[in-house]
């Protein structure tokens, strides 16, 4: 036990002191706690981190899970063949080494030889195959399985059209495992740290059926098992001594708190019992901003906030000035400065800032808001708007007050700025889908969305005329036509030059109107070592140490 | 069936009251009014309830903001003479001042038209339940009991979720939870009502049914149906608050007090006039509704008359 | 008295099948689906979905379905928490709903009372107004600005007790009291009002009269009557507060059943709700026949019919 203290000690020594001097690049002088003893490295005799995860999991069984609070979760209990790095860069994870044959079609995976689930079995290549094929088993009942879509015979099997033994996932031998790809997907890699590619262990997985992911039955191959999970009330983990890289693991224990009232949160936060929040209470920003500015991270995260315009009903049907005029007439800096307040990036275009990608903002994006605002008015009386003839728009958003408040300021500067009167309306959740699904209401409604993976496609893909995410009923050919030139391009290049293209086509029709680039909030005790931002978002508990406090 | 007014889950303070009070004449109002001067407390809040709802209605006609207007440079001020925010503003700008007075008439409203709501549908019910009595009553009654083994923010929700959310829901889907209690408390007066005699003579007389409920019954229930309304305005205004807390209350840019207090109870420590300003207002109301409830129940309980 | 008890019991049933079938076609009809998401699925995987919970079904068979398996005991699998039961998911919940609301109603009770006494006897007395006032403040305040007032106190500030969670006893200090202060106030109205009445009954100026301390007379002769109203109040109060109160559950992060209801409900997890829904009504059942068998012993006058 002394040594393997003494070993934490120097690997902290290293990756602490690098990463503290990041975290402390806006240091509030009058607040600084002393961390980590008289060195500033020293660790924690207690290694116990305690982590808000926003909501209680649905499930954690990692086929059938979706959705951020199952997914951080997930990342501790199981490893994939790739793996993600502090800084959200690709390593190597349950698989060693790969290689790609030349036209990106042909994945080859050599897994490590001392990988070991939880119980002490080795994690074999056909533990990836069963994995994998049991994801897209209708069977199963993944929600998810859409995703592996790019996988020889994975859409056919989810349809029940073949049977799952088909997929194009084959285990050459105990190491070494093959996925063939219907065509290059550059982003493909990036997928298997998604948890549906994960393997699961498959006797015990036969012996408990779907419910075998659950504690005390759940076998994982990650950095950590499962030790209790209390639902609405709390997730522990336990760092599982047989994971290959458990030498350097550091945080013995993690818990995960499904707090969803965000007052709540903080004030647990400030009472020393969290270490770690997923989010922030935005409403509080100010009094954190002063009180305990050091402890707040925040970074871009890879989601747009955005409003789709009904384009299937009057008034925005076949009305493309006028969704210019909306679009112009919002202050994207006074509402990620004063109403949403926690660095927001105002968006005038759609993809956020992706791997391999260059942004396309419109002209606009560069006028002063005067200018914009004229431009607004312009266009709003082309199309047919006046004091005589007045508009009236609904805008339609679920229940939150964030929502609330950026929908009250939006209709106050269309307000001011055309003179448009607006109808706000709030509607809960499921109803709030259904409502906006169904395109049966006119005027706006509120939208957002996260990327599944780091690559443009993961946003361009939504404006597709099929794409059931299109909530605006945005249907233009020459866009369908170029991104299905970029699903089968091979140049990497190219492929983004086309994705480039439709997007400044799609914003050129104004279907949407972006508002602001998600930002990821969290608030980190000056005690916690080893977070660095990214742009997914994913944080792995075993780089995480816990400081002398 | 040990008494049938058991479960009143709301209307607690009434059963006693309820039934035992005795029947009484015009004078009741004359009545009330002798003996709620004497009780000063119920006198005062009578007095401090009438200031609020009056200020209410009429303060935000003198002031100059609109409730909805937005101020993006005003953002979370305190109260301050010199921006003209008695009251500060809110995360948006709003003016805090007419906002708790817009809040206050919904608020106030909710408790009114919602209490009445309930009113209406427990005096008919209970009363037609209780003149007619056997298995009619019986029918009636069980059906009561049945939904009052419905957990009510179930049908709130619902209801809510249904039709998604207008002032006049909230009046309906809180008022038709609360007629329950009403129901019972009104059919166990018509009970002891219709054995009296001024009944029976009507009765002789060939008076018909439905004038004797409303000319003789409901008029004579007057008294218990008084104190169940202020006791009833102040929990109808705190199930408003609860639902605005569950984020299922009155849309936006409209707002009642309770979710003014909602909103400010999430910033009290940035902004504490957020939650200050609205809370003092709904907190003394429900105070004063309180304290004028149990005045009148004390002035309505003959016993403490007599002596 | 068994006979009573039975009958009621019985006579219950009926009143549990209309309660069920209310609740069941009720949420069926709320729009929306349980495995609605932002995020939508193929038709394929949902109409897998669907049939996997037999959703598919025409609604009189999945209302026979539901009530053949409650007969079983089996209140079915949750819809949102795919790896529980909901029969496990009540008994996650209620314990922890039944520890805080029957605290607090304890509390409540035994401070109530005794506030309602004491202003009672001393009727329209400073001490009288006094009590009442700071009685009624707890009515006054909702208790989602009570909670978080004593978390910052409490918990951010002072740093006694923690701000949330389950752990030990110290974990339930502040949502027990959080939950206690508007009952509190409710029975100790409900006392002093009834007492006020029960002292000028004749038994009470007679015991007065033979000049039994007033101690005594409080307790052993008037106490007992001035409680019927409260005890009345007691059985419906107890079973909704330990079904769980949503608010104090949100603002203390513990898993209990009013927590489990809303988010089924916002969920549409249909068999969550349900579960909670017929457990409630049970409970509401069983309570009030305990209020009468009470009232019973406490009031030699009602006679059980």
């Amino acid at each position: 036990m002394r040594a393997r203290v003494t070993n934490r000690l120097r690997l902290v020594f290293v990756a602490g002191a690098a990463t503290l001097l990041g975290a402390c690049s806006a240091p509030d002088p009058g607040r600084t706690i002393p961390v980590g003893g008289a060195s500033g490295t020293e660790l924690a005799a207690e290694q116990i981190l305690n982590k808000n995860n926003g909501a209680e999991p649905q499930t954690l069984d990692p086929h059938r899970a979706e959705g951020v609070p199952a997914s951080n979760i997930l990342r501790d209990l199981f490893e994939g063949l790739v793996s993600e790095a502090p800084d959200g860069s690709l390593i190597p994870g349950a698989a060693e080494t790969w290689q790609i044959n030349d036209d990106g079609t042909v994945y080859t995976f050599t897994l490590r030889a001392d990988g070991r689930w939880s119980n002490g079995d080795p994690v074999t290549a056909a533990d990836f195959a069963y994995g994998i094929q049991r994801s897209v088993d209708p069977a199963t009942l993944s929600q998810y399985s859409s995703i592996l879509f790019p996988i020889v015979n994975a859409e056919q099997i989810v349809k029940g059209e073949l049977s799952p033994e088909q997929l194009g996932v084959t285990a050459l031998d105990d190491r070494t495992l093959e996925i063939r790809l219907i065509g290059p997907t550059p982003y493909f890699l990036g997928l298997l740290t998604h948890s549906t590619t994960y393997a699961v262990h498959r006797p015990s997985v036969e012996k408990f059926g779907n419910r075998f992911a659950r504690a005390g039955q759940l076998v994982g191959n990650g950095a950590y098992r499962l030790d209790e999970w209390v639902v609405q009330s709390h997730i522990r983990l336990l760092r599982s001594e047989k994971y290959w890289d458990d030498e350097n693991t550091v945080i013995d224990e993690v818990n995960y708190f499904p707090i969803e009232n965000q007052d709540a949160m903080l004030k647990r936060y400030r009472a020393d019992e969290l270490d770690f929040t997923q989010d922030l209470p935005f409403k509080q920003i100010a009094w954190i901003r002063e009180n305990i500015a050091d402890q707040l991270y925040i970074s871009p995260y890879l989601g747009s906030y955005y409003y789709s315009l009904n384009l299937t009903l009057p008034p925005f049907a076949g009305a493309p000035k006028l969704r210019r005029a909306l679009a112009l007439a919002i202050d994207r800096d006074v509402l990620t400065e004063k109403i949403t307040g926690s660095g927001e990036i105002p968006a005038y275009s759609w993809t956020p800032r992706v791997t391999g990608y260059t942004q396309q903002p419109p002209d606009w994006a560069g006028w002063t808001q005067e200018r914009r605002n004229t431009e607004a008015r312009r266009l709003f009386k082309e199309s047919g708007h006046s004091e005589a003839n007045p508009l009236t728009i609904q805008i339609l958003y679920n229940t939150s007050e964030n929502h609330k408040r950026i929908a009250i300021a939006i209709a106050s500067m269309w307000k001011q700025v055309l003179g448009v009167e607006t109808k706000l309306l709030n509607q809960e959740w499921k109803v709030f889908l259904e409502t906006r699904k169904q395109k049966t209401m006119p005027g706006v409604a509120r939208n957002g969305w996260i990327g599944d993976y780091n690559d443009a496609y993961s946003f361009t893909q939504l404006f597709a005329s099929d794409n059931e995410q299109n909530d605006s009923g945005f249907a233009n050919d020459e866009y369908d036509a170029l991104l299905d030139r970029a699903a089968v391009e091979p140049d990497m290049q190219q492929r983004a030059e086309l994705m480039e293209a439709a997007e400044r086509l799609m914003l050129e029709e104004q279907p949407i109107i972006p508002i602001y680039f998600y930002v990821s909030k969290h608030l980190i005790k000056p005690w916690v070592g080893g977070f660095k931002p990214n742009i997914m978002d994913h944080h792995y508990t075993k780089n995480f140490h816990i400081l002398k406090h | 069936m040990a008494g049938s007014t058991h479960a009143c889950n709301t209307s607690e303070t009434m059963n006693a009251t309820a039934e035992t009070s005795d029947i009484r004449g015009r004078s009741l109002s004359i009545d009330v009014w002798e003996t709620l001067k004497k009780n000063r407390a119920a006198f005062v809040a009578t007095l401090l309830l009438a200031v609020r709802a009056l200020l209410v209605v009429v303060a935000p006609i003198l002031n100059p903001y609109a409730f909805d207007a937005t101020d993006f440079d005003l953002i979370s001020v305190g109260p301050s003479l010199s921006t003209g925010h008695l009251f500060g503003t809110d995360a948006l700008g709003r003016d805090l001042f007419v906002r708790t007075m817009y809040g206050g008439r919904i608020s106030l409203m909710v408790g009114l038209v919602a209490t009445a709501v309930s009113l209406i549908i427990g005096i008919a019910w209970g009363a037609t339940a209780g003149f007619i009595g056997g298995r009619t009553d019986n029918i009636m009654m069980r059906i009561v009991d049945v939904l009052y083994a419905m957990p009510f923010m179930f049908f709130v929700i619902l209801l809510m979720v249904f039709f998604g959310r207008s002032i006049v829901l909230i009046f309906v889907a809180i008022g038709a939870i609360n007629w329950l209690d009403m129901a019972r408390i009104v059919r166990g007066q018509t009970l002891s009502l219709k054995e009296k005699e001024f009944v029976e003579a009507a009765r002789a007389g060939g008076v018909s049914d439905v004038k004797i409920v409303l000319r003789h019954i409901v008029p004579n229930l007057l008294g218990v149906v008084v104190i169940y309304v202020t006791l009833t305005i102040p929990q109808v205004i705190l199930v408003e608050s609860f639902l605005s807390f569950l984020g299922l209350g009155v849309q936006e840019p409209m707002t009642s007090w309770g979710a003014l207090v909602n909103e400010g109870a999430q910033e009290m420590e940035t902004a504490p006039w957020m939650l200050i300003f609205p809370a003092a207002f709904l907190a003394t109301t429900l105070f004063c509704l309180n304290f004028i409830g149990d005045g009148l129940r004390d002035a309505l309980d003959p016993r403490d008359r007599s002596n | 008295m068994l006979r009573f008890a039975l009958k009621r019991v019985f006579g219950a049933i009926p009143t549990l099948l209309v309660l069920i079938a209310l609740a069941f076609f009720l949420i069926k009809v709320a729009p929306g689906g349980p495995f609605d998401t932002d995020r939508r699925i193929p038709p394929e995987i949902e109409a897998n979905l669907q049939a996997a919970y037999n959703l598919d079904e025409p609604l009189y068979i999945q209302f026979g379905l539901y009530l053949g398996g409650l007969l079983r005991g089996d209140f079915g699998p949750s819809f949102q928490y795919r790896d529980y039961t909901v029969t496990e998911l009540i008994a996650t919940g209620f314990p922890v709903s039944l520890r805080l609301g029957g605290f607090a109603m304890l509390l409540a009770f035994f401070v109530g009372v005794a506030v309602g006494t004491i202003a009672a006897l001393k009727q329209n007395s400073f001490t009288d107004h006094a009590a009442m006032a700071v009685a009624m403040t707890g009515i006054s305040i909702p208790n989602f600005v009570m909670a978080p007032l004593l978390v910052l106190l409490f918990a951010v500030t002072l740093k006694w007790l923690p701000a949330g969670g389950l752990g030990d006893w110290r974990n339930f200090v502040l949502p027990v009291i959080a939950l206690a202060l508007p009952q509190i106030a409710y029975i100790a109205r409900l006392t002093r009002g009834s007492m006020i009445e029960v002292l000028r009954a004749d038994f009470i100026r007679t015991a007065r009269a033979q000049g039994l301390p007033q101690r005594t007379v409080i307790i052993r002769h008037a106490l007992k009557p001035a409680l019927l109203p409260v005890i009345s109040y007691l059985g419906p109060a107890t079973a909704a507060i330990i079904t769980g109160s949503v608010v104090i559950e949100q603002i203390f992060g513990v898993p209990g059943l009013g927590r489990f209801f809303i988010q089924g409900a916002l969920n549409r997890d249909y068999t969550l709700v349900m579960g909670v829904v017929v457990f409630y009504g049970v409970l509401i059942i069983v309570f009030n026949l305990i209020v009468d068998l009470v009232y019973g012993w406490l009031d030699p006058r009602v006679q059980y019919q």
